[in-house]
């Protein structure tokens, strides 16, 4: 079992009425932004990696967005740079890396390649394809997406892997000298993950290559349904999927008193959460998304993946319009209804200790991941309560999880190598989760 | 009088189009959001004109190609598509269709008599901006198409709730549109100096509430081709053959006769 700590660097300086009002975080006019606690931040959160460091979890998680407060972090390999220099032993998860908003994959072999040297060996690089606000900030053609993605992946495999110089003509990139100087320091690259929200193209891209996935915060249910379309795919190219090809992201508020944890867990929901990450004409930008994933979400009543559903898609844009104080009202009613929700469907895991260690046993007996993540608090909660929720998760709830990771045998991808686990010919693979379990405890 | 269903192979792609009305030929170019079916500026100019119709690539009906990568690659195709049917040939184009029908224009004028563009796209403004219908929902663009949206035309064609087979045909244009159209938005740097040197008779019409496409699109086009006229159409938005038919078919009228 290998144990993260996660944050999305929230920008602390936005009220939940700015949010609302605007309808998403993403576009909040950056004439908000302030220097001085923007510089604070920056450097508490390096302080805070750190710090988990010290409380005992395997690796530090990193990730990037753009032009939102929801997530400071633009450039996820700068902060991943100095944390190799600062922290001593801790993995440095990378979920990772949107290429195509990149658009420069040579420059991204580069960068990567001096983090891992740096660190001794501790990057595990994820790959993304970038929400659809990346699209828009980095002006990168939603339609080409996928396709400059999956270039731009299969292009630094080969940058780190086939001895330069040489030349490389592809479709959306173009090189002339092809010879990064500096290789990573793990051979012949680093491992992989995979990170996603319930896309089954994305789990079947990396289920073709043995890549783990990272389940962000999605339902407990659906995403044990993914994953068996996960080890189906993995057993077509003849392996049986392990907990090692799977990882789970879960947001955690731990409190003394379950009214204390409550109060923390709201911060998830700060301004809706990632629900107003943004909006749906940003968030599901044409082309960006296949058809039948187009048809899907546009099919969704209600829910859906970052708050998109079929009204959202098939409906105006918001614009600019103004939000009364009723509105403003019924949004935040909505919040408290949304925290029910979100802890009853293991999106949230919010209580004591004892609490939070029983679901995220469900969640471990269900799922059964090799590598679970835990999220602080989103919103403007300080640093104590955060690193509070640190604190308790460290001393009460990681000794339990890796009791239990032995006990179930979770195995990260540190202790199988994913698809080792050769399916004899002949042979169907076996179940990778148990939704049962889930429909027991419920019915219980 | 509606118009029937051909297709068409050009190098194993199936290039569907529409054909309808009598006359001497007529090429239309629908806009990005695709063509909505026979209008009652069709019937009228199907009195004079066989309109042809193609069906763009990648919208739904027509094959998508993937070494069609923007309007100049499009329009390349297009050119062996109309020569099919005998050049030169009238044509007027909508919004990009206009801008497909420049380009066409820049690589061979000789593939046209008369240019019709309506709200064309395609050049950068003089002033103003092209709108960024990729930035908003289908329903927003589609909104933004129109000034009026209680033109009858618009309410039989869009009107009422969106039905999820016209949204995921919408979100394929669108899908398209930002495959050719992303970046520059919806222009193309060079054209404007190629268009220097087409010298068919070119009628610009615009609306004068048009969002989508700006007054300085209108004028880029004026100052590149040599024999254009513009015209505005009082009261109505980028597509003035719905909201204004008569004021549309009189122009076009006079112009290809």
């Amino acid at each position: 079992m290998l144990i993260g700590y996660f944050t999305e660097q929230p920008y602390r300086g936005v009220t939940e009425e700015q949010v609302l009002k605007h309808g998403s975080y993403f576009g909040i006019s950056n004439s908000n932004f302030d220097r001085q606690l923007g510089s604070d931040l920056y450097n508490e959160y390096l302080d805070e990696f750190c710090y988990a460091e010290e409380l005992g979890f395997d690796a530090i998680c990193l990730n990037e967005h753009h032009g939102n407060p929801f997530c400071m972090s633009a450039c996820l390999n700068i902060s991943a740079a100095v944390l190799a220099r600062i922290t001593e032993k801790v993995k440095l998860l990378l979920i990772g890396n949107p290429l195509p908003a990149h658009g420069n994959p040579l420059r991204v072999a580069e960068e990567l390649a001096q983090i891992d040297l740096t660190s001794r060996g501790r990057v595990i690089s994820g790959w993304v394809r970038g929400s659809g606000p990346e699209q828009f900030f980095n002006n990168k053609n939603p339609s080409f997406n996928r396709e400059m993605f999956e270039e731009a992946h299969d292009f630094i495999l080969q940058a780190w892997t086939k001895p330069g110089p040489w030349r490389y003509e592809g479709k959306h990139f173009h090189y002339r000298h092809v010879n990064p100087w500096a290789l990573p320091y793990q051979e012949p690259y680093p491992p992989t993950m995979i990170p996603g929200v319930l896309s089954l193209e994305t789990v079947q891209w990396a289920a073709d290559r043995n890549y783990p996935y990272l389940g962000l915060a999605s339902s407990l249910a659906p995403t044990a349904e993914l994953w068996e379309m996960y080890a189906d795919r993995a057993a077509s190219h003849g392996f049986q999927a392990g907990p090692e090809n799977f990882g789970y992201l879960g947001m955690v508020a731990v409190g003394d008193t379950e009214e204390e944890a409550l109060e923390l867990a709201k911060y998830f929901l700060f301004a809706h959460g990632n629900r107003l990450f943004a909006r749906a004409e940003h968030t599901l930008p044409a082309g960006f998304n296949s058809e039948g994933a187009i048809k899907r979400l546009s099919s969704q009543a209600s829910g859906g993946w970052l708050g998109l559903n079929r009204e959202k898609i098939m409906g105006e844009s918001l614009g600019k319009k103004e939000l009364t104080e009723e509105d403003l009202h019924i949004a935040r009613s909505e919040i408290d209804a949304a925290l029910q929700k979100m802890r009853d469907n293991y999106q949230i895991i919010a209580g004591t200790p004892e609490h939070v260690k029983e679901r995220i046993e469900t969640i471990l007996r269900v799922a059964r991941p090799g590598h679970f993540v835990f999220m602080n608090v989103q919103g403007d909660a300080g640093k104590d309560q955060r690193r509070k929720n640190m604190r308790l998760i460290s001393e009460h709830v990681i000794p339990h999880v890796r009791k239990l990771a032995e006990e179930l045998d979770l195995t990260s991808q540190y202790d199988v190598k994913p698809g080792s686990r050769r399916l004899a010919s002949g042979r169907s693979r076996t179940r990778v989760t148990h939704p049962e379990i889930l429909r027991m405890r419920e019915a219980a | 009088m509606v118009g029937s269903e051909d297709c068409i192979e050009i190098d194993l792609a199936r290039l569907v189009f529409l054909r309808g009305g009598a006359g001497k030929p007529l090429l239309i170019l629908h806009d990005e959001l695709g063509f909505p079916g026979w209008m009652r500026w069709n019937e009228e100019l199907g009195e004079a004109h066989e309109q042809i119709v193609p069906l763009q690539p990648g919208f739904g009906r027509s094959e998508q190609l993937d070494w069609i990568r923007d309007y100049r690659d499009l329009a390349a195709y297009y050119a062996r598509f109309v020569r099919q049917f005998g050049t030169p040939i009238d044509v007027i184009g909508f919004s990009a269709g206009a801008y497909l029908a420049a380009e066409m224009a820049a690589i061979d004028p000789g593939l046209f008599n008369k240019i019709v563009l309506v709200g064309p796209l395609g050049v950068r403004p003089t002033h103003g901006e092209i709108y960024d219908f990729l930035a908003v929902t289908a329903r927003t663009h589609v909104a933004a198409t129109v000034s009026n949206q209680d033109a009858v035309e618009f309410g039989k064609i869009y009107g009422g709730t969106m039905g999820s087979e016209q949204f995921m045909l919408f979100e394929a244009a669108r899908a398209e549109t930002s495959r050719l159209g992303w970046q520059p938005f919806m222009f193309d740097p060079s054209l404007p100096a190629l268009l220097k040197g087409v010298p068919n008779k070119t009628l610009i019409i615009r609306g004068t509430d048009d969002l989508i496409c700006p007054l300085g699109c209108v004028e880029a086009y004026e100052s590149a081709l040599p024999n254009a006229v513009a015209n505005s159409i009082e009261g109505v938005g980028h597509r003035p053959e719905i909201e204004d038919p008569d004021a549309f078919i009189h122009l076009v009228r006079k112009f290809l006769s």
